[in-house]
């Protein structure tokens, strides 16, 4: 009984120690769960879910303060991820409509430019070019849709484009439910 | 040099997992002899035409250009110029619709042809003598004439030809398998220029410094077979030898014909360069023979017309950027009752909405079929039979990944090698209750593809969000730092902060009075104050209370 008794004690002491020591020895710096929530948002940075950026959301989510259906450009998939990942059940999107938007990207009218550099003020990623009284463009490979420059623009000239099928970024359709079959040689 | 029964018998051939025996239908398209298609009044030749980036226009609207002129250079490594299949004008820059499983349109030159087909003067020399030339000469030779895989994948030549020095080759692998049903192009390529095409292997190995080279062809084309041997035995070359395979589908797929050849397997990732291997298309080292030889670049190539809905089925030399719909007409029109224009084979082809559409460097055949008498039965539930993984020569598990695909799980495709799959068609072949098992594939594959592409913008996309908050956050500092110290300077001011003239007035009355002070203490009298008018002592009585009272 004793022997029990101590062995026990001895062991939960040796392990209690050896955790001790782990937590000290192997400490991260930083908050993981946020680096690997934030790297499965899709960085439109358009503050959609009320938060000022992609990271601030990703660390209310960490937190517990956030739902994980906030993020309209992401949609299901991002939501689904998130579940996964947080182990949550998944949940309806907060506001479907905005998921079901096409990917676009933000094209300035440039003859209307006034130059007020209001826009560039306004993009997260620095995708807009110009100077005051001067023509502004947006660089459209780095422009991520998040449609934060329509506002402060005073002149409304910036009109968002969806962003064009082509050959290089074209996808396979899922094949419909009665099945369109490849053309096969006659056996 | 061995002759094709010795070959076969003295090799020992090995055999890829799975395969289909397919009804070949070639014979159709063999009955007539080859012949070059008629040149169009319009050329449309898409930009595009390899895998890799596009090339870059050189050429305007109304520009004349000569036979052979680079229409666009290629300024990628991965990529590939394209060049005039004719002389004439460039009548327009601009979107047409081109062969691509989507429909949709990218930027083509079109030419109007003036019929004269005259060559242009500038084409590089003939090199009569390639072994007196080094590797680099000759890949550059390959990379101007624009040279692409031709059994269809089109990737770069140069690029395929140039492994590395890490990565020596020893054997260089001629597909001349061509295992696909109905095509017959590179049989009757090597009927015709099987000496050109030897050349062409003899150019190769010496780029590669490669010691031996594997001719794979099936044991259906006879006639090739024949021309290719005596080609061979003529010209007493390199190592090189001619070995007949047995007619299975698809050992015409680059790592199957490298596994019946040689018995190696390329790993999963990597490519046939990692076992010193390369393996090249007979029309490709054709091409490289016409590009070195002639000095000619890649602007026409051998299609197979064909299917049951093709009148007078038939193999062409056709000029790139040739409309479909004028080989059709040239092949004796259509048939009644047809089905679907497909471009490629049978079992790896795909259907194109329009015959107004250009052939490109990568069309090796086009087939129309019939419509069947009775019609495929709808797709039906997987029962899970294992027919297809039985016929994988991949050695995958098609239901597997079909499942994952079908639930749009992207991970787990990826974990059953998804990325080995050769979508040959097999699985989809067999599989009895008609699911479009390498529609699914493919459907996986462009989602991975755009999965990753999004991650990778996302990526860029948040590096950039989080540069501009640094800067900004840099920008605040640094102005705070500015007003800090301008405050500072200002406090300073500050702590002195009176008037100077008052300041000078004070001091000035204040040595007066420490230097009257210092008189009366050393008894000292102010000279002049004797024998004074009553006027003068009332003015230095009057100073002198002033001074007091000031100082007081």
């Amino acid at each position: 009984m004793i022997t029990a008794i101590l062995t026990i004690t001895a062991l939960s002491v040796l392990f209690g120690l050896l955790l001790g020591y782990s937590a000290i020895r192997f400490h991260v710096e930083g908050d993981p769960i946020v680096d690997q929530i934030d790297s499965l948002l899709p960085q439109t940075q358009c503050g959609q879910c009320g938060y000022a950026g992609c990271r601030p959301y990703a660390e209310a989510m960490a937190e517990g303060e956030a739902q994980i259906n906030k993020c309209p450009p992401g949609g299901e998939v991002t939501m689904i991820a998130l579940a996964d990942l947080l182990g949550q059940d998944p949940i309806t999107l907060e506001d479907e409509e905005a998921a079901e938007k096409p990917k676009s990207v933000a094209y300035i009218v440039e003859e209307d430019c006034i130059g007020c550099t209001l826009c560039i003020q306004a993009c997260p990623v620095d995708a807009i070019l110009g100077a005051a009284k001067s023509m502004h463009t947006v660089i459209v490979d780095e422009c991520t849709g998040c449609e934060l420059c329509l506002p402060p623009c005073p002149v409304e000239c910036i009109h968002m484009h969806p962003v064009k099928d082509d050959i290089s970024n074209w996808r396979w359709p899922f094949p419909d439910q009665n099945g369109t079959p490849l053309p096969q040689g006659n056996s | 040099m061995h002759v094709a029964g010795s070959s076969s018998n003295r090799r020992k051939l090995w055999q890829f997992h799975g395969g289909l025996h397919l009804p070949d239908h070639k014979s159709m398209s063999m009955q007539r002899p080859p012949f070059e298609a008629a040149l169009d009044d319009l050329l449309v030749i898409p930009l595009q035409q390899h895998i890799g980036e596009a090339p870059e226009i050189l050429v305007k609207e109304g520009d004349r250009v000569l036979k052979g002129q680079v229409l666009a250079q290629a300024n990628a490594y991965v990529s590939a110029p394209i060049h005039a299949s004719s002389s004439g004008t460039v009548v327009a820059i601009d979107e047409q619709p081109v062969p691509h499983p989507s429909g949709l349109s990218a930027t083509c030159i079109t030419l109007q042809t003036d019929g004269q087909d005259k060559w242009d003067d500038n084409l590089p020399q003939t090199i009569n003598d390639y072994k007196s030339h080094s590797a680099n000469e000759l890949l550059e030779r390959i990379h101007w004439a624009g040279i692409v895989g031709l059994g269809g994948a089109t990737f770069p030549s140069r690029v395929k030809l140039n492994p590395g020095p890490h990565k020596p080759i020893d054997t260089l692998i001629v597909n001349a398998a061509e295992c696909e049903p109905y095509i017959s192009c590179d049989d009757a390529l090597i009927q015709q220029h099987a000496k050109e095409i030897l050349r062409g292997i003899n150019i190769v190995m010496h780029i590669l410094s490669a010691r031996l080279c594997l001719i794979g062809i099936e044991d259906n084309k006879p006639d090739a077979i024949a021309a290719m041997q005596s080609a061979i035995s003529e010209h007493e070359t390199g190592n090189v030898e001619l070995i007949v395979i047995p007619t299975v589908y698809p050992s015409g797929g680059e790592k199957q014909l490298i596994k019946i050849l040689t018995g190696k397997e390329v790993p999963g990732n990597g490519l046939p360069a990692d076992i010193g291997i390369v393996c090249h298309n007979v029309a490709t080292l054709y091409a490289v023979d016409n590009a070195v030889m002639k000095g000619q670049p890649l602007i026409s190539r051998m299609v197979t017309i064909t299917g049951e809905g093709i009148a007078k089925p038939q193999n062409m030399i056709v000029r790139n950027g040739t409309l479909i719909s004028s080989l059709v007409e040239q092949a004796g029109g259509y048939n009644d009752n047809i089905d679907e224009l497909i471009l490629g084979g049978p079992m790896m082809g795909y259907a194109l909405n329009s015959d107004k559409l250009p052939v490109s460097k990568g069309t090796n055949c086009i087939l129309v079929t019939q419509k069947a008498e009775s019609p495929q039965s709808p797709a039906a539930p997987c029962i899970r039979c294992g027919k297809c993984a039985e016929v994988c020569p991949a050695l995958l598990l098609p239901q597997q990944l079909y499942w994952y695909a079908r639930a749009r799980d992207l991970d787990k495709v990826q974990d059953f090698n998804l990325f080995d799959c050769i979508e040959c068609g097999c699985c989809a072949h067999v599989c009895p209750s008609h699911i479009p098992l390498v529609q699914y594939y493919r459907f996986a594959k462009t989602e991975v593809w755009a999965r990753e592409e999004e991650k990778r913008k996302s990526d860029i996309a948040r590096q950039r969000h989080e540069f501009r908050d640094a800067r900004l956050a840099r920008i605040k500092a640094e102005k705070q730092a500015k007003l800090r110290k301008k405050k500072e300077v200002l406090d300073k001011k500050k702590v002195g902060d009176v008037d100077p003239k008052k300041a000078a007035i004070e001091a000035a009355m204040k040595r007066a009075a420490e230097k009257k002070k210092k008189l009366q203490v050393e008894g000292k009298i102010p000279a002049n104050t004797e024998n004074l008018t009553a006027a003068q002592q009332r003015q230095v009585d009057e100073a002198d209370k002033r001074r007091e009272n000031t100082e007081s």
